[in-house]
């Protein structure tokens, strides 16, 4: 312990006091959010509109936490739902199981069901917390929760994060 | 009349300062938030600035525990002595001159044994401390009163050998006549350099800021004094030691440099200038608390003892040589 390690104490200190504070004070502010967040899924879409899904339940198999289950259907050829042979016909995913590891999405044959930037969805019922097809699809934007209160309030849907860069896996999803 | 006038005063200068240790609390946490590179308490009312209020207002409809263990009159006892003698301390700083305040002294008590008060104040407000941790029947109550109560023969003694320098050189024990003294011959801060230092190291450890907070040292002793205490009778513990950390913050300016006299011959206004320096003083606890690590409790003993006390006897000593040989003080 020397007078000199003492001064150099107190100017890191005062260094600090006159930098801008890190504290982000959610929710007044927008969280910045990083590259590889793991938020709740989206469930994408083909650029013509065509669903990328196929309904292999490859990701319902990765799951660690049994949170997926998937029901596929045959494609009917004149009007089909996603681009393969088969579609999800119901889609859930438990987010109460859900761990947000990613695995759904690197399992994913046909990059489909990628974790989005959302977080918000906590709600007050469980069953509520079972995301369904509507839910998960690319245009549906906020959770179950914030959609019930913008429904309620007459608002638009008020997202609390910002998204500084582009994701290419998110093709096709806006967050206003 | 007199008495009803002085009644008065103290009155207005209990609620001043009950008001100054809501918002330091308000202060202190924004301020060693942004030490911290945070923000601080921002979230009731503007900036923050109901947060005292709400504080209080929970402190009081906090349920009240009494330990069975505790020595009920003494433990009830212990939070009063803290905050009273923490309050009377400040009486006897001079906000101003004579007749300054719309023909009122701005001060409570003129007394001409002033230092000797001031010492007998805080003395006893450190009673509280090693009461409450007697009386609490707690092993680590127990614990921190001790470390306060053998703390407090070092310090004080460094406190106390420290003023005497000043107190030869202005020949008077009135604070009003020390600050007077000062705007003649220039600060004390800069007569009596090392008493002065050794007079703030000191007063750290008497107010319980870091470096010498270890009476309350939670990492080892949970809450020290205070750990059997909640709701009103805390917040007591909590006034006094921000109250000792503000009268502190208003005495060392009027020991050593000049009080409420303005510096470098800028107009005078009474209480501006010693709120100013108070906010200095204010402003250099709260820096050395965000910024240095508490000091082991026997390293404080031996500081005290081994350098404070030496040094200021010292320096009083040859205070008094000087003084000697000019034929008396100045």
């Amino acid at each position: 312990m020397s007078v000199y390690s003492l001064a150099k104490a107190l100017g890191i200190t005062l260094k600090h006091m006159f930098s801008k504070p890190v504290t982000i004070p959610y929710p007044s502010a927008p969280v910045p959010l990083k590259p590889r967040f793991h938020g709740r899924h989206v469930l994408t879409r083909h650029p013509d509109g065509l669903e990328k899904c196929i309904g292999c339940s490859l990701c319902a198999a990765a799951c660690p936490a049994y949170a997926i289950y998937v029901e596929p259907a045959e494609n009917d050829p004149e009007n089909p739902v996603s681009a393969g042979e088969r579609y999800a016909k119901v889609y859930e995913i438990n987010m109460l199981r859900c761990i947000f590891c990613g695995l759904c999405e690197e399992a994913c044959p046909t990059g489909a069901i990628v974790l989005g930037n959302e977080f918000e969805l906590a709600d007050y019922v469980y069953a509520d917390l079972v995301y369904g097809k509507e839910d998960l699809l690319a245009d549906t934007v906020g959770s179950k929760a914030q959609r019930r209160e913008a429904k309620q309030t007459g608002k638009p849907v008020k997202l609390g994060f910002e998204v500084p860069y582009v994701r290419p896996e998110l093709e096709g999803v806006k967050y206003e | 009349m007199i008495y009803l006038i002085a009644a008065l005063k103290g009155l207005v200068l209990i609620l001043l300062l009950l008001f100054t240790f809501a918002y330091l609390t308000w202060g202190m946490r924004r301020g060693l938030a942004r030490f911290q590179i945070r923000l601080g308490p921002n979230r009731v009312g503007p900036l923050g600035l109901l947060q005292p209020i709400a504080d209080a207002v929970k402190a009081i409809f906090k349920e009240d525990i009494s330990v069975a263990n505790a020595d009920k009159f003494v433990y009830w006892l212990a939070p009063l002595i803290s905050f009273t003698f923490a309050l009377a301390a400040f009486a006897i700083i001079p906000l101003g001159p004579k007749g300054s305040i719309f023909g009122i002294d701005p001060w409570v008590a003129d007394l001409n044994v002033g230092i000797l008060y001031l010492f007998a104040a805080a003395e006893l407000a450190t009673y509280g401390i090693f009461l409450s941790g007697w009386a609490s029947g707690s092993k680590y109550s127990l614990l921190g009163g001790l470390r306060s109560a053998a703390g407090l023969v070092g310090y004080e003694l460094a406190l106390g050998v420290a003023l005497l320098g000043p107190v030869l050189m202005v020949g008077s024990l009135n604070l009003r006549d020390i600050v007077d003294w000062q705007a003649q011959h220039g600060w004390l801060a800069l007569w009596q350099l090392p008493v002065f230092i050794v007079y703030f190291i000191a007063a750290l450890a008497e107010m319980g800021r870091t470096p010498f907070d270890f009476v309350e040292a939670e990492q080892e002793l949970v809450g020290g004094f205070s750990t059997e205490y909640n709701s009103m009778k805390f917040v007591s513990f909590y006034m006094a030691e921000l109250l000792h950390w503000i009268t502190a913050s208003a005495l060392i300016p009027t020991l050593f440099m000049a009080g409420w006299h303005a510096p470098f011959g800028l107009p005078e206004i009474p209480i501006l200038w010693l709120f100013i320096k108070w906010l200095v003083f204010i402003f250099i606890v709260m820096w050395i608390w965000a910024s240095w690590f508490r000091t082991r409790y026997d390293v404080l003993i031996r500081f005290a003892w081994g350098v404070l006390f030496p040094v200021a006897l010292a320096w009083f000593l040859l205070t008094a040589y000087w003084v000697a040989s000019r034929g008396g003080a100045a």
